[in-house]
């Protein structure tokens, strides 16, 4: 009997606690698998945002920091700077990463620093129960734009992977989805090449996954998949937008 | 040992060297700016890292990473931009991490000045950030006292996992001195298994974190952090009682202001006058007990500080009622005159003698 | 003859269905005989001759509540 697929080892026994059918979760499993299978997982640090994901802390089977609001990436700073052995990385949400936390996730790239960020996408803040986040599209419905995002009022949502595709430090940049099990693997992918560069010592490494909501865009899980890829794919295309010169 | 002229600001860098600092994350502002500028030359020659950051607040969670994986750790700033770092401050009091942080304080508030001033006493010792957490913090009124101070920071702040601040004024940072720096008596320190070091496949997972859902668990949290307190104010208090036999009236201030004020004492000396001085060497743990002690000689005690006024409500508090309590106050970067201080004694001994 | 195996934790099922739409045979359906201990009817699969062992499902459960063996 060969075991197709079984739990990530990089997964503690700690139960998720997301809601049914958020991709977080298929987000975590991919990091764990990645750091088991490139066998970093002894020797990695994760930093957890504020946002849903404030609780991995818990969930990854290695040692783990808890950040404030958006300074996950100045928090990984110090801690690779004090062991730069380690593989360290960051887990962030949109609000976490793309408002609060802009500063700190540009000037990682600007610095080149040697760590990797995977960076949830789910145009909405879920924590604190469905905000507008400053990657909500336009016309979308959520507790502060309840008549639907206005780019008069409150701008177009910000393109990360794009924005900091045009810093050099920021050697490997991909946005990625989880709505199929095809994109699943491509996304595994994507975040292996992003821990593969920090193992290499080139740069700053990201990967931006389009994630779901169901609970805060009101939808069913299985539906939310769907506007997934009507609405947020169309404005946030899927791709790679940096890769280390010998790859292109 | 030599003693060797130093300014402040990089007095304070060599010394924290010498107290085992080995990462140093900070930002550019007036008037400390010698003091990074120092690190960044100094500290790799010793195997450390400096990084400058893009933001008091970037810097502030970078020494809670850096703190987090067991480095010996500090940053500098001074008042707006220890105002940034509150939120940061209080994290790592939550998360119990060790680490140092000088303010070298300059008049406020708002973008304020540049000139030296003690308007932060209340940031400093109220705590700026959210939570019941406190951090020893200390007041050196000169130079060699803000080094023995600063070699034995990083030793208390491991000794406790917990910050530990040390403030100046923008002249103890500006301002040139002979110093030596002295070995401090070394302190038994715990072992550090808790830092994020990765497992190494040796241990469960290390976890920094100050989240506690569950109130019971936060509440637990912070009745431990309080028998961590009650232990500093029991070994970390510290004061100068100065000409305080008997003195018919007590003047009580800390840092450069404190200098003056022994000015003072010495003109009313000759006079025959005896006036004392309580300097607080820390702010918290606040010297409750000198001014407990005060004789029965003292008319009153004579609040001196470089604001409007904010040490004076720990001086109250301490004073319980007891005995009258005036205050003169400059800021805004100006320096309290010598004179003033003296009509001001005059005044509260009843007038002229 | 079914190539695959597939074992649920049903415990921690969600019920979030995310698991039927990705089952390229179409054998996973939401038990509608019990209810799990979250309350919810868990994932199953209704015909496991017809399993091919793809690990679909696995991978796309946000919880890891699938484990997926081949003969």
């Amino acid at each position: 009997m060969a075991i197709v697929y079984d739990k990530s080892k990089g997964l503690t026994d700690v139960e998720l606690h997301f809601c049914p059918g958020c991709t977080h979760g298929t987000v975590h499993k991919l990091v764990a698998e990645v750091l088991v299978e490139l066998d970093v997982l002894e020797k990695s640090v994760g930093v957890a945002p504020v946002g849903c994901s404030a609780l991995s802390y818990d969930y990854f089977n290695c040692d783990m920091q808890q950040a404030s609001h958006g300074r996950a990436p100045a928090v990984a700073t110090g801690i690779k700077r004090v062991n730069p052995e380690l593989v360290v990385w960051t887990y962030q949400g949109d609000g976490d990463l793309a408002s609060i936390g802009t500063a700190e996730i540009i000037h990682v790239a600007h610095r080149g620093e040697k760590i990797t960020t995977i960076f949830i996408n789910n145009a909405i803040y879920g924590m604190t129960g469905g905000q507008m986040a400053p990657t909500t599209l336009i016309g979308q419905k959520t507790t502060t734009t309840q008549d639907g995002r206005t780019v008069e009022h409150s701008g177009k949502p910000l393109k990360m992977a794009e924005m900091l595709a045009t810093i050099d430090g920021a050697k490997f940049v991909e946005r990625v989805s989880v709505d199929t099990p095809t994109n699943i693997r491509k996304a595994k992918k994507a975040i292996r090449k992003a821990f593969e560069l920090q193992l290499s010592g080139k740069g700053f490494g990201i990967v931006e996954v389009l994630s779901t909501c169901p609970t805060n865009w009101a939808l069913t899980p299985r539906d939310s998949l769907q506007w997934l890829r009507d609405n947020m794919m169309p404005y946030y295309p899927l791709g790679n937008f940096r890769t280390p010169e010998e790859d292109e | 040992m030599s003693k060797v002229l130093m300014k402040g600001n990089e007095a304070i860098a060599e010394a924290a060297i010498r107290g085992g600092c080995k990462f140093f994350f900070g930002y550019p502002i007036t008037p400390q700016n010698e003091l990074p500028e120092y690190m960044s030359r100094e500290l790799p020659k010793h195997g450390g890292v400096f990084l400058q950051a893009e933001s008091e607040v970037a810097a502030i969670n970078m020494v809670y990473g850096a703190a987090g994986a067991g480095g010996r750790v500090m940053t500098s700033s001074s008042s707006p931009g220890i105002a940034l770092k509150q939120e940061g401050i209080s994290y790592i009091a939550g998360a119990n991490l060790p680490a140092v942080i000088v303010n070298i304080v300059r008049g406020g508030p708002g973008l304020g000045g540049i000139q030296p001033a003690q308007s932060d006493y209340n940031q400093v010792t109220r705590g700026g950030g959210d939570g019941d957490y406190k951090m020893p913090v200390f007041v050196p009124a000169n130079l060699q006292e803000m080094v023995d101070i600063m070699m034995e920071a990083f030793d208390i702040a491991d000794y406790y996992r917990n910050p530990v601040m040390v403030v100046g004024d923008g002249m103890i940072g500006q301002m040139m001195e002979p110093i030596e720096f002295k070995k401090p008596v070394p302190r038994e320190l715990p072992v550090k298994d808790w830092i994020t070091t990765g497992t190494k496949g040796e241990r469960k997972p290390n976890i920094i974190n100050s989240l506690f859902l569950e109130a019971s668990d936060l509440e637990n949290h912070n009745l431990e952090a309080q028998e961590k307190y009650a232990e500093m104010v029991k070994n970390e208090t510290r004061v100068e009682n100065y000409n305080m036999e008997k003195p018919e009236l007590v003047l009580t201030a800390y840092g450069t202001t404190s200098r003056i004020c022994k000015n003072v004492i010495a003109e009313f000396k000759k006079e025959g006058i005896e006036i004392g001085l309580i300097r607080p060497i820390t702010v918290w743990p606040f010297p409750h007990k000198a001014f407990e002690d005060i004789p029965e000689s003292a008319k009153g005690i004579l609040v001196v500080e470089m604001s409007q006024g904010q040490m004076i409500d720990d001086v109250k508090i301490a004073n319980n009622g007891r005995l009258p309590i005036g205050f003169h106050g400059r800021s805004g970067g100006m320096i309290p005159d010598p004179q003033d201080i003296i009509l001001k004694v005059r005044e509260m001994l009843g007038g002229v003698k | 003859m079914a190539k695959g195996k597939v074992t649920f934790n049903t415990d921690i099922c969600k019920g979030c269905e995310l698991c039927i739409d990705v089952c390229p045979v179409n054998i996973i359906v939401m038990d509608e005989t019990m209810i799990n201990v979250k309350g919810f009817h868990p994932a199953t699969v209704n015909d496991m001759e017809k399993c091919i062992g793809c690990g679909n499902c696995a991978i796309t459960c946000p919880d890891s509540v699938i484990k997926v063996e081949r003969f």
